[in-house]
């Protein structure tokens, strides 16, 4: 049965008519209209349709919808602000640390979560922060770059 | 996606005491959820046979670590990233921490759940290796009230368990004695991070006079459930290092577990390589 579930995404508070085993990948695809976040493998494995669940890094394909009732929720649309690119996504620009797409807005989530708590990470603790993060084209190099640059440590 | 959610239903009372009456009322009938981790998998693979489940995820009766003078109490619902950042875990049972450190990414330890590890019982989890050699308690809770068992005794066959259809796992209990102990522990994997374990290998020891007075062994991957390697233990038990205690360790090895070929290894390959991450425990204790 549908039941209403309150959360608030990218500072706006959203209520949607759900089945609480919805994943909440597909609510916030095809409810919310927000299709930033992407699905890839739908285990938990690529990491792709990684968000911020009051504050830490899930896989939205393993969250039903229910468990996210009154959290706070941050996808990619909710990065960029009024005076432009959020500093994790102008080093990925930057850098070169994207190329079809598909795994960025993930790989860009790991890495907010990842300096938010550890601002200044060694090379070995951005391999573990983006390690469940899979990239098909870019043999990894170019997005370890983009998240140096990031914390304001570039090569 | 290959289920309908439509066909399932999913309610989250929000204290402890809903969660063990409903299933009370329908023992068999909810299916206890908590980070997902594995749970949504198979649904999102069309292949949850439940149609009911409870969550557990966020009761604050399940998400606490205590910590005294005789043990550490882990809440059930406690994350892998909750047990990487608590101090007395990474202090007093290193080899737990590790294993934590080790189990699926970030994502999934910021979900995954000690209890829920448990409760899946697989026989390649990263942790449950760790817990055997610390010897560890389960806090079962049902509506009929608590009881504790040893971990060791937990599982009884391929992903069965002694728990009532009643019952969930509470907490975890931990006794801080093992500080003098050498402690190792080795997974052995495809890579660092999400890769299920080809086997690991957890083990705690000491030498007093160059002999080894005590020992505790715990294997994963290497039979229908962990396993704690008794009989490699007595064997290794008041012996000096040797070339052949090491061969007779091996054998008896070989005889408690039962590996087998799938698609991540060789029971062969496994069974050569538990026997070096025998040694090489066992030359650590000794240097």
């Amino acid at each position: 049965m549908r039941r209403d579930v309150s959360f608030t995404i990218n500072g706006a508070v959203h209520t949607v008519s759900v089945y609480p085993m919805e994943r909440l990948l597909d609510v916030l695809r095809t409810k919310i209209g927000l299709t930033g976040t992407k699905e890839g493998c739908g285990e938990g494995e690529c990491g792709s349709c990684s968000v911020l669940m009051n504050g830490e890094l899930v896989n939205s394909c393993l969250v039903p919808v229910l468990q996210a009732e009154g959290s706070t929720l941050r996808t990619i649309e909710g990065l960029a602000g009024e005076s432009g690119l959020h500093p994790v996504q102008q080093a990925f620009l930057k850098c070169g640390g994207a190329q079809c797409g598909i795994c960025t807005p993930g790989m860009v989530m790991a890495t907010v979560h990842l300096l938010n708590h550890n601002p200044k990470p060694t090379l070995e603790q951005i391999r573990e922060g983006l390690g469940g993060n899979l990239c098909r084209c870019t043999g990894y190099t170019r997005i370890f770059d983009a998240v140096m640059e990031a914390a304001g440590t570039p090569k | 996606m290959r289920s309908r959610p439509s066909e399932y239903e999913l309610v989250a009372p929000g204290k402890l005491a809903a969660v063990l009456d409903l299933l009370a009322k329908e023992p068999g009938v909810w299916l206890p959820i908590a980070g997902g981790t594995e749970l949504m998998v198979q649904y999102g693979a069309g292949k949850l046979p439940a149609r009911k489940l409870v969550s557990l995820w966020g009761l604050p009766e399940l998400r606490h670590i205590e910590s005294t003078a005789q043990e550490l109490l882990i809440g059930a619902g406690c994350t892998y990233t909750d047990l990487r950042n608590h101090p007395v875990v990474a202090q007093e049972f290193p080899l737990l921490a590790q294993a934590a450190s080790w189990t699926g990414s970030i994502a999934n330890q910021n979900r995954g759940t000690l209890g829920g590890n448990i409760v899946n019982a697989s026989p390649a989890a990263d942790s449950l290796p760790a817990l055997m050699v610390y010897e560890a308690e389960l806090l079962l809770a049902s509506a009929r009230g608590t009881r504790r068992i040893p971990y060791v005794e937990f599982h009884t066959g391929y992903k069965q368990t002694k728990l009532a259809a009643d019952e969930i796992i509470s907490a975890i209990a931990l006794q801080p004695r093992f500080a003098d102990y050498h402690g190792y522990s080795r997974k052995v994997g495809t890579r660092n991070a999400q890769a299920i374990a080809k086997l690991c290998l957890a083990a705690l020891g000491k030498t007093s006079n160059n002999k080894i007075e005590d020992v505790r062994l715990a294997i994963g991957s290497m039979a229908v459930t962990p396993v704690r390697l008794r009989r490699t233990e007595e064997t290794l038990l008041d012996q000096p290092y040797s070339a052949a205690l090491m061969s007779e360790a091996r054998q008896a090895m070989e005889s408690e577990v039962a590996p087998i070929d799938d698609i991540r290894s060789s029971a062969l390959y496994r069974l050569h390589v538990a026997g070096n991450l025998l040694q090489e425990f066992i030359e650590g204790l000794f240097a």
